[in-house]
């Protein structure tokens, strides 16, 4: 089977010098979803934005297979090609659905506005199949119509999941997808989430300080710290016999529940 | 069987745990463990408690890693170290070669035992109806209440949910089989049941490795013992 998405030594620095993160390579497959956790400040974001096409390493490459024609050098596409990955083959879930969304934006527009994006141009398809995601995220018919701005936050978030998966992408990149929800609404966007990614079959990297989502969502886990990574394995090897000293302390920091 | 077909080859197999938050402190467990397990065969592990049994079958499941030798997996005809390949192939070898019922029911929550078990079942290949068929057939074999079936094993008794965990185990035909306490915690008609089960998966030819300290039982699928103890590692 091809990689889908291959990191080569991957690093990034901020200007000044501040290190965000340094020398990650992986190679994620189709329907294979890596997690990757670490504390505040451990480089995971700055991880995401390189591997996600938002921030250009300054070390590195990293490559995808574009329209399934073999690995392309994300950063050597052209502005148009690369928007275009991002609105068909790539999905991003931001931890603030505000910036995932158009806030001025019906719910139903949200996520038609990715099926026009790629040219779709019928209005009655776009509608219903804009129905048909937002009812599988269990958004009910009767808010459609209805601005984000109006829906709390657990809904606002699986709007914005509706709206990625609507034009079928095969790769979706998440960065504390359950952050600032309720535990109740976490575990419900958990179980929708899983549900979809084994359903659709789309590999996915998730970006979390919460062992719990990657226990659940995430095959493969990366631990990092101070821009390193220091252990990757199967996500259940490494919470269970983890190696390094980090990632047992990581480990053993958590309240069994 | 006219030959033994070896499935399963465990060379030189050393674990110790690190105790880094502790000063580094070494728990060694075993050291040195070799063995082969071949088609249709059942070997149990022994030794008191502490003596590794669970870390060992753990570790032939990826789940721990070893830190020193090999553990060869017959997998689609290729022999593969489950210890030292890439996720990718321990996953897959997780998806098609090797099953496991382990003695904690850890599972995804708040999915119903039915959906459980053929999801098991769907992973393999098989379509959503006759997984759902199958997976009844064996709830029903292993007696556990239709009332139950639609419910998350979380408030499950732990007959019941060791029930759930055999189920999710035998619902589809791994060639290699590892059995945690297959049969504690459950009574003795559902004990007979899980016998039976496990009987025939043998007779499918299943290489299966297990932990059952339920001596009687064990004496009903064992081919042979082997002894953990033995390799306990020094200190």
């Amino acid at each position: 089977m091809k990689a889908l998405l291959e990191a080569e030594s991957v690093g990034h620095s901020y200007p000044g010098g501040q290190l965000g993160c340094e020398d990650v390579s992986f190679r994620l497959y189709p329907g294979e979803v890596l997690g990757v956790v670490g504390e505040s400040g451990s480089g995971k974001s700055t991880l995401l934005g390189c591997l996600s096409g938002m921030l250009e390493p300054s070390n590195g490459i990293v490559r995808f297979d574009v329209g399934g024609q073999g690995l392309r050098d994300v950063f050597s596409l052209s502005e148009p090609e690369r928007r275009l990955l991002m609105r068909t083959d790539w999905g991003i879930v931001r931890q603030n659905p505000r910036d995932g969304l158009r806030m001025n934006v019906s719910a139903g527009g949200n996520v038609g506005e990715r099926l026009m994006a790629v040219g779709a141009r019928n209005y009655g398809n776009i509608r219903n199949e804009a129905l048909d995601w937002l009812t599988r995220v269990e958004i009910p018919s009767s808010r459609v119509d209805d601005l984000p701005r109006t829906f709390s936050g657990g809904m606002q978030q699986r709007v914005q999941i509706a709206r990625i998966l609507v034009s079928k992408p095969r790769l979706i990149f998440m960065d504390e997808p359950t952050g600032g929800l309720d535990v109740s609404v976490q575990a419900r966007l958990l179980d929708l989430l899983r549900g979809l990614v084994r359903d659709l079959g789309v590999a996915a990297v998730v970006v979390t300080h919460d062992l719990a989502v990657v226990r659940l969502l995430s095959d493969r886990l990366m631990v990092m710290r101070q821009g390193r990574v220091v252990e990757t394995g199967l996500t259940d090897q490494v919470l269970d016999d983890p190696q390094h000293p980090y990632s047992q302390l990581l480990v053993s920091s958590v309240l069994q529940a | 069987m006219t030959q033994k077909s070896l499935m399963l080859q465990v060379r030189n197999l050393r674990k110790t745990f690190t105790l880094h938050g502790r000063g580094g402190v070494q728990l060694p467990v075993f050291n040195d463990i070799s063995f082969e397990v071949s088609a249709g065969e059942c070997v149990a592990l022994i030794g008191s408690s502490g003596s590794g049994k669970s870390t060992l079958l753990r570790s032939l499941y990826a789940n721990y890693l070893p830190s020193a030798g090999e553990i060869l997996v017959k997998h689609h005809g290729e022999w593969v170290d489950i210890a030292s390949v890439e996720a990718r192939t321990k996953l897959e070898i997780r998806r098609e070669t090797i099953g496991y019922v382990s003695q904690f029911l850890r599972v995804i929550p708040r999915i119903s035992s039915i959906d459980l078990i053929s999801e098991v079942a769907i992973s393999g290949g098989m379509s959503s109806e006759i997984a759902i068929e199958v997976s009844s057939a064996l709830l029903r074999r292993l007696n556990l209440p239709e009332h139950l079936w639609n419910v998350p094993p979380a408030t499950f008794s732990g007959g019941e949910q060791q029930r759930v965990n055999i189920a999710m185990g035998l619902v589809r035909p791994y060639p290699i089989l590892l059995l945690d306490e297959p049969t504690a915690s459950l009574d003795a008609s559902n004990r007979e049941s899980a016998i039976e089960l496990i009987l025939e998966a043998k007779s499918r030819g299943a290489a299966i490795i297990a932990i059952c300290h339920d001596e009687t039982a064990r004496d009903r699928f064992a081919d042979r013992l082997f002894d953990v103890s033995q390799f306990k590692a020094a200190a």
